[in-house]
C-alpha cells in the first residue's frame, strides 16, 4: 500500500513538473531543437534507470554470492566485460546516435535574422529580414512558425546567456563576439525567455517574453512592426519634457536614443521590463517613477519628482504607441 | 605475421614505451583541436576535409596498436610461475607490458572517441 502511494505520488510528480510550466520548459517543446533535446534526455534517463538498476541487482548478488563462487580468471574476465568492453561499446552507441541530434541546423542566406543584444537586464532585438531594412525593438522577440530563423547574439556590457527553453538549447552572449544560433518553431504560442548567466543584480529578472506566429501572421505584424507609432496626449509632452528620449527611441515621434530600450511599439507588448510586470497602467507609472524597486541595479534613473498623475500621463501615453 | 609477433616479443618494453599510446592520443586530441580552432578562425569552414583528418586518425589508431600488440607479446613472455608479482625482471617486464596493454585500449578508444564528433558535426558554429 505504502510502495504504491509512494509510485502513484513520485509519477504524478513528474507529469505535474513536465507540464506545470509549459511556456517556459524544454519539457514542453515548441521547437524542434527543443523537441530533440527532450527525446536525448528521456532516452538518456531511460538508459540511466536500468544501468543503475543492473549495477544495483549485481552489487545485492556480489555481497549475497558465497566467497569462492567465482575463480581468479573468470573474475578477471567478469571486469574486462562489464568494467571495459560493455561500457565502451554503450558509450560509443550513445554517442554515434546522439551526434546527429547536435549537429547544427543548416542556415541560408534567405532566412530572417535576428540579432539580440544582452544589456543589464534587457534584450535589444533587430529583425533583419533578407532584402528588408532592419526592424528594432525590445524584450520581446516574435518568430515564425516553420521557418528558420537565425539568431545573431551578443552583449553589450558583460556575459550574459540566451535562453529559451521550449525553443532550443542556450548560448552564451558575449561582448565582442556574435555566436549564431539556428533555430525553428514548430507551434504557435506565447513563450518566455530566461537570461542563463549571471550577470548582475537583477540577472534573474532579465526575462524575455516569446511570440511563435503563423508565418503570414508574423509577415503582417513585421510590416506593422516597421512603421513608427504614433501616439498624442500630456504623456508625450512630458516624455520629451522629462528627458526619456535621451535613452529611448520612439520612432516618428523623433526620439532616437539608443541607450534604453525602443519603445516604439511598447503598447503593444505583453509585459513591462523585460517580461518581469504585467503591462498596466499603473505598474508603467511605478516603473517610470522608482524602477530600481523593480529592478534593483537597473541603469534607468528613478523619477520620483513626477507627480502621480504625471506619470500615469507618460504610461498612458507610452501604452498608446502600439 | 607470425614473424612479426615473434619480433615484437624480442622488443623491450620500458617505461619509455609505456607512455608511447596516450602521448599519441595527446597528441590526435591537440591536433583536432587545433585544426578545428585555426580552420574555422582563418577560412570559417573546414578545409581539406575530411580525408587528412580521417588518414592522421587512422595513423595515430595504427601507432597504438602496433603499442599494443608488442605489450601483448612482452606480456606473455614465459619465465616465473603465477600470479607474476614478484620483484623479478621479467614479473616487472610482465607488468609494465600489461599496462601498456591496457593504456593502449585506453588510448585507441579515446582517440576514436575525439575523432567521432570531428568527422560527424564538421561545422564551426
Amino acid at each position: 500500500m505504502m510502495r504504491g502511494t509512494r509510485v502513484t505520488i513520485i509519477a504524478g510528480a513528474a507529469g505535474a513538473l513536465s507540464a506545470c510550466n509549459a511556456h517556459q520548459s524544454t519539457l514542453a517543446p515548441f521547437g524542434a531543437d527543443a523537441a530533440d533535446i527532450r527525446h536525448l534526455f528521456l532516452v538518456m534517463l531511460a538508459g540511466a534507470v536500468v544501468i543503475a538498476a543492473g549495477v544495483a541487482l549485481l552489487m545485492r548478488h556480489a555481497v549475497r554470492a558465497p566467497e569462492d563462487r567465482l575463480t581468479h580468471h573468470q573474475g578477471m574476465r567478469l571486469v574486462l566485460w562489464l568494467g571495459g568492453v560493455i561500457p565502451t561499446v554503450v558509450l560509443l552507441g550513445l554517442l554515434v546516435w546522439s551526434l546527429p541530434y547536435m549537429k547544427p541546423r543548416p542556415l541560408g542566406p534567405a532566412d530572417l535574422q535576428i540579432a539580440i543584444e544582452g544589456e543589464q537586464f534587457w534584450w535589444r532585438v533587430t529583425y533583419r529580414p533578407p532584402g528588408a531594412a532592419a526592424v528594432e525593438s525590445a524584450n520581446e522577440v516574435r518568430i515564425p512558425v516553420g521557418r528558420t530563423v537565425a539568431f545573431r547574439l551578443t552583449a553589450a556590457d558583460v556575459v550574459h546567456s540566451f535562453w529559451i527553453p521550449g525553443l532550443a538549447g542556450k548560448m552564451d552572449m558575449i561582448p565582442g563576439r556574435t555566436n549564431t544560433l539556428v533555430v525553428r518553431a514548430d507551434k504557435a504560442g506565447r513563450y518566455r525567455g530566461q537570461c542563463a548567466e549571471f550577470c548582475g543584480l537583477s540577472h534573474a529578472l532579465m526575462a524575455l517574453d516569446v511570440v511563435a506566429m503563423e508565418p503570414a501572421a508574423f509577415d503582417a505584424w513585421l510590416a506593422a512592426e516597421r512603421r513608427p507609432a504614433t501616439a498624442t496626449g500630456q504623456g508625450a509632452a512630458l516624455f520629451a519634457a522629462n528627458g526619456c528620449n535621451a535613452c529611448h527611441t520612439i520612432r516618428r515621434a523623433g526620439q532616437a536614443g539608443a541607450i534604453g530600450p525602443d519603445l516604439t511599439h511598447f503598447g503593444s507588448r505583453q509585459t513591462l521590463a523585460a517580461g518581469i510586470l504585467p503591462m498596466t497602467t499603473a505598474n508603467v507609472a511605478g516603473f517610470i517613477r522608482h524602477p530600481e524597486k523593480t529592478k534593483p541595479g537597473v541603469r534607468m534613473p528613478a523619477f520620483p519628482q513626477l507627480t502621480h498623475g504625471e506619470a500615469t500621463a507618460i504610461a498612458r501615453y507610452l501604452q498608446g504607441l502600439q | 605475421m607470425r614473424r612479426w609477433l615473434k619480433r615484437a616479443q624480442s622488443l623491450r618494453v620500458t617505461l619509455w614505451t609505456l607512455i608511447v599510446p596516450p602521448t599519441t592520443w595527446a597528441a590526435h586530441f591537440l591536433f583536432s583541436y587545433l585544426w578545428a580552432a585555426v580552420s574555422c578562425a582563418r577560412l570559417g569552414m573546414w578545409a581539406r576535409f575530411p580525408t587528412a583528418f580521417v588518414i592522421g586518425t587512422v595513423l595515430a589508431l595504427l601507432v597504438i596498436v602496433a603499442a599494443g600488440v608488442i605489450a601483448w607479446q612482452q606480456a606473455r613472455t614465459p619465465g616465473t610461475p603465477a600470479p607474476h608479482d614478484s620483484g623479478t625482471e621479467i614479473d616487472r617486464l610482465r607488468f609494465v607490458a600489461y599496462a601498456t596493454l591496457l593504456l593502449s585500449a585506453l588510448s585507441f578508444v579515446a582517440v576514436v572517441f575525439t575523432a567521432m564528433p570531428v568527422i560527424v558535426l564538421s561545422d564551426c558554429r
